[in-house]
């Protein structure tokens, strides 16, 4: 933009009424701001593409093998779910709202919604961590690496997963990063380097925001299942309590005999005190007989080539929204730049239009994500 | 941000600001925003009975209303140019096209792609006789 306002000066354009944010090509800011936002949907145009070659392999693998949908999507937290999908409403908004400012010459509002945007994306994704990273710890993985979960019903994992720490690395490394230049840059003086860094250590904190709420949802889901497991026959041996484990096992083994395959497995993997969500139900459906006559068994839903495929088509689709999410950030970043240098007036605030396109577009895949994965009764 | 003298602006923004911004009222964003949060609410909540195949329908339902508000709302499409609704929902015909056709294939040749445990007599020579 500079250049080209400099370009207009050199050959005396400036006296047409021509604005340094108005590219020498276009006729007017209106026309400018057409051809953008056109380029901008055939752009969204691609992107529902790419996504529906996803929503087709879960169409037609759901189609032919409902009975594994079911089984693999009780695995899934729906309240964190459900949780993830009002913050990416709530992005929305700040960014619906945020066009609403740049389109009203609001600088200071066009700042806030930016960076309440980035810090929601922030939330989900660090909610989104915490679900992978418990997945990947009982072993619900892509087809290659699935786990089947019976042989896996004890093993679980107690307190932050390792996996966990280590993605959170650099959102960390992000939270010292913009604290050490937001500090500077207040001792400094520098108040549009506070505005930019001040944003960003808030959406690198809010990261370890969806992480908490993460931890606490998924701790809640965990207890809740504790407690009903304490009603239910067949699991109610494998009591929460460690230490007693060997004895309850004895007992487990001779009080019921349907379930001594299991008791040796959780005999011998048994680590730790809570059993995770989707374990106990498994259990349970090991337990007893198929309900109904031709039924697939649970043995071939439950191995790499049943629920694994789920597992593959789940991180395929939530890992590439994700990824989009990643992308919208760094955009999100750019516009808080030039945002908080008042690059934006009436005339020209195409490019916050446009990433808001963007932005609704990954929020827009998510509202069918929820309900296609996570609530499948 | 000063939400009196904003909203005062958007009533008479079109004129003011050289006509081709349409800034949303936000009276509209919060309505659009809490209406997208109780259908989401209202899809959780149907999740939780047994509804067989209908569940699919009723939540894919929820979920196109709950795109058409973020469409034409936070995405302005109910002010913007046709050609860009056009240009956009042509998008979705495609996807139908893609995915109904492929479904239709998949479902009419269910039993050759369903897994099956065949009997070891059931010979090999029986798969190339079978249309691609």
């Amino acid at each position: 933009m500079s250049h080209d306002s400099a370009h207009d000066d050199a050959h005396g354009h400036g006296e047409h009424d021509h604005p340094p944010f108005l590219a020498h090509h276009f006729d007017d800011p209106e026309q400018q701001y057409d051809a953008g936002k056109f380029g901008m949907w055939m752009f969204l145009v691609t992107e529902v593409l790419f996504f529906s070659g996803m929503f087709c392999a879960y169409a037609l693998y759901r189609s032919l093998h409902p009975e594994v949908w079911t089984f693999a999507s009780q695995f899934l937290n729906e309240n964190l779910g459900a949780f993830n999908t009002v913050v990416l409403l709530f992005s929305s908004l700040t960014m619906a709202w945020g066009v609403r400012c740049a389109q009203l010459n609001q600088r200071n509002g066009l700042v806030l919604c930016l960076t309440l945007t980035l810090a929601c994306a922030s939330i989900f994704l660090g909610v989104k961590a915490v679900e992978y990273t418990h997945k990947w710890d009982i072993g619900l993985l892509p087809a290659g690496s699935y786990v089947p979960q019976f042989i896996m019903a004890n093993q679980h994992h107690e307190g932050i997963s390792p996996w966990l720490i280590k993605l959170s690395i650099v959102p960390a490394l992000c939270v010292v990063g913009f604290a050490g230049w937001y500090g500077w840059a207040v001792a400094q003086k520098r108040k549009q380097a506070a505005e930019i860094a001040g944003p960003l250590l808030i959406t690198a904190l809010a990261y370890f925001l969806g992480v908490g709420v993460g931890i606490l949802f998924q701790n809640a889901e965990q207890a809740a299942h504790a407690k009903e497991k304490h009603g239910t026959e067949h699991v109610s041996h494998e009591a929460t309590e460690e230490g007693s484990e060997h004895a309850e096992h004895a007992e487990q083994d001779s009080g019921s005999p349907g379930e001594t395959g299991h008791g040796e497995t959780s005999g011998e993997l048994a680590e730790g005190e809570t059993v995770g969500h989707g374990e106990v139900e498994t259990v349970q459906l090991v337990s007893s007989p198929p309900l109904k006559p031709g039924a697939t068994p649970l043995t071939k839903i439950d191995q790499p080539g049943g629920a694994g495929l789920f597992f593959s088509i789940y991180y395929c689709m939530t890992g590439v929204h994700a990824l989009h999410i990643l992308g919208g950030m760094v955009v999100l970043t750019w516009l808080l730049v030039r945002a908080v240098k008042g690059h934006f007036n009436e005339q020209y605030f195409g490019p916050v239009d446009y990433v808001g396109l963007y932005w609704h577009l990954v929020d827009l895949i998510w509202i069918y994500l929820f309900p296609l994965l996570y609530l499948i009764t | 941000m000063s939400d009196h003298a904003t909203t005062a602006d958007a009533a008479h923004g079109h004129d003011e600001h050289h006509g081709f911004a349409h800034p949303m009222p936000v009276w509209q964003l919060l309505a659009v925003f809490f209406a997208l949060v109780a259908l989401t609410g209202l899809t959780v909540y149907q999740a939780t009975f047994e509804l067989g195949s209908m569940e699919l329908v009723l939540s894919l339902l929820i979920a196109t209303i709950k795109a058409t508000l973020v469409i034409l709302f936070f995405m302005h499409m109910i002010h913007d140019k046709p050609l860009n609704a056009i240009v956009f929902i042509s998008s979705f015909v495609f996807v139908a096209l893609f995915i109904g056709f492929t479904l239709m294939d998949a479902l009419s040749n269910k039993e050759i792609m369903e897994f099956k445990e065949v009997p070891p007599a059931a010979p090999i020579a029986a798969a190339p006789a079978e249309p691609h």
